[in-house]
């Protein structure tokens, strides 16, 4: 065993360079966008240096920073608003999106029926069909809600429902030879088949509420102290107020970040035993 | 249970038939006939191979034995006029079939769990079934942990765990190398001898049906008909010792030619019908 566990000691000089270049990759992986970041920051500022750039233009990243730190009251509680929305939205996205595709998935005919009027509801331009909504709804959180939802419940419907209809014949007919009935065959092989589609579409939907939270806010243009970020961009615009609106567009993205690594890590932890997609490669 | 030993294969007794298939026939939609005119008694305790060449419809037989489909024509009649239980047969698919989110365990206690069984009172029965095929200590792996042979036993301990009186197999080892496939060959042959189930086996390999059975039926295609039958009247346990032996090699002699027949009238047919 020990000639074997030697081994490590004396590889030959392919396998040596790949044990290399596998160990620059790992490290490249973090080091070389967050150089190239730096990088494009240093240069932004150096850009508003050498040109004189007023601040209401173009301000410095530093001051972009100091503006994060002051306004920090004010950008959180918005941030909170928009999150709130985005959340709520993404959650009632996950129930109407597999209840729908449950429901779909039950009988051919439903899903004939109805899956048109969902394409429809995802192509026409939420911003469209925003001045409908504001006829309709009163509430400002219901008009939110709905306009991120309709943007991001079609992700979900879709993949959750190809998931539920591509479940292998065999296990279909194994399960109907042991006399399975309609629910069981949901609970215990739909379901747990459909898990990979419908986790891709969740990454997806996550993005898509923010999205579409930020800008229900914008067509629905509130203001005042329970407004989102968006009404804070739209308001710094108005007053020629770049940092803040730098800032506060840098606090969107970086939540859209963590939504999308919280969403994968959540379908690496599911899946990470049996789906090809999350399995390390071997050899 | 006192069962006579059924090594040699009985001779026809009309008391231990389990299931006729009387003029049996299936034409698909498309016009195509898979089966036409099957007449075969399936007796209590055979191990029965349907041997043919790839359309000769002895998937399609399967799973009309396995109530998946329904025939055209004819009659399966089950122990002479009896419905068909389904927990009374197991199905092991060409591929594994296992559901690849779920443990070894869970994967073989799935048919009681249907049942509605819980996994406390399922365990003594499946922690036995995957001794009988060799997994003990593999219940927590998931299905893609483990190698094709080993995923075929944990398909055949599904198919078991119900007790069924008969196992019906699709060319269950086609896809693995040989040496797993002899290997699964004989753990299936012991697991027959102490249960004594029937067992209904299609394949394409002549050597693999004449070391199985005691019975080969052997199917021609266009349409898909049984063309001819051998007792393979070698006595168990068969063994390694038989697989090289002259008796197996002249048995196998045998059923090749009446399987080249088979696929020549075939041919034959074809010719004469253009």
């Amino acid at each position: 065993m020990t000639a074997i566990d030697e081994r490590v000691l004396e590889l030959d000089p392919e396998e040596a360079r790949r044990v290399r270049q596998e160990r620059f990759e790992r490290i490249g992986r973090w080091v070389l966008p967050l150089a190239i970041m730096i990088l494009a920051i240093w240069l932004w500022d150096r850009i508003c240096v050498w040109n004189a750039i007023p601040q209401y233009i173009l301000p410095r990243p530093g001051v972009v920073l100091w503006t994060l730190y002051n306004d920090a009251g004010l950008l959180f509680s918005s941030l909170l608003v928009t999150l709130r929305i985005t959340f709520l939205s993404l959650a009632l996205a996950v129930i109407g999106g597999v209840g729908l595709a449950v429901l779909f998935a039950q009988s051919k005919w439903v899903e004939m029926s109805f899956f048109p009027f969902a394409i429809v509801l995802q192509v026409t331009p939420i911003v469209a069909i925003f001045p409908l909504i504001n006829i309709y709804v009163n509430d400002q959180t219901t008009k939110l809600l709905l306009c991120a939802w309709i943007v991001a419940f079609f992700p979900i419907l879709s993949n959750t429902t190809l998931g539920l209809n591509s479940v292998d014949r065999n296990l279909r007919d194994m399960f109907k030879l042991n006399g399975a009935t309609r629910w069981q065959q949901l609970r215990y092989l739909r379901l747990p088949a459909a898990m990979p589609y419908f986790l891709g579409g969740l990454k997806i939907a996550g993005g898509l509420s923010l999205i579409g939270a930020v800008v229900a806010e914008f067509v629905a243009g509130t203001t005042g102290q329970s407004s989102g970020l968006a009404s804070r961009i739209i308001e710094a615009g108005y007053r020629l107020n770049a940092p803040r609106l730098f800032a506060a567009l840098f606090l969107i993205s970086l939540t859209g970040i963590l939504i999308f690594l919280v969403l994968s890590l959540i379908s690496h932890l599911i899946l990470r035993r049996w789906h090809e997609s999350a399995l390390k490669q071997e050899r | 249970m006192i069962r006579e030993k059924v090594a040699q294969a009985p001779a026809s007794d009309v008391a231990s038939t389990l299931l006729a298939l009387r003029g049996v026939g299936k034409v698909f939609s498309n016009g195509v006939t898979a089966l036409s005119d099957v007449n075969l008694t399936i007796r209590e305790g055979d191990f029965l191979s349907l041997l043919g060449p790839s359309g000769c419809g002895k998937s399609t037989a399967l799973r009309l034995i396995a109530g998946l489909s329904t025939p055209t024509s004819g009659v399966l009649d089950w122990r002479g006029g009896g419905t068909l239980d389904r927990s009374n047969i197991g199905f092991v698919f060409q591929e594994p079939t296992l559901l690849p989110w779920a443990s070894v365990f869970d994967n073989v206690w799935l048919p009681l769990r249907l049942k509605g069984i819980s996994r406390a009172k399922a365990a003594p029965a499946v922690t036995e079934m995957l001794a009988r095929v060799h997994l003990t200590g593999f219940e927590d792996a998931v299905p893609r942990e483990l190698s094709g042979g080993m995923k075929m036993r944990v398909s055949i301990a599904r198919a078991m765990v119900t007790k069924p009186r008969v196992l019906l197999m699709d060319e269950p080892f086609a896809a693995l190398d040989e040496i797993t496939r002899f290997k699964l060959n004989n753990d299936l042959l012991e697991l027959w001898q102490d249960e004594r189930f029937t067992v209904v086996f299609v394949t394409h390999s002549v050597f693999e049906s004449v070391f199985l059975s005691n019975r080969v039926v052997v199917m021609a295609a266009r349409p898909g008909r049984v063309f001819d039958e051998l007792a393979i009247e070698a006595s168990y346990p068969r063994d390694e010792a038989f697989r090289t032996s002259p008796d197996y090699a002249a048995l196998c002699r045998q059923a090749s030619d009446v399987l080249v027949n088979a696929i020549n009238s075939t041919a034959g047919a074809h010719h004469d019908g253009h």
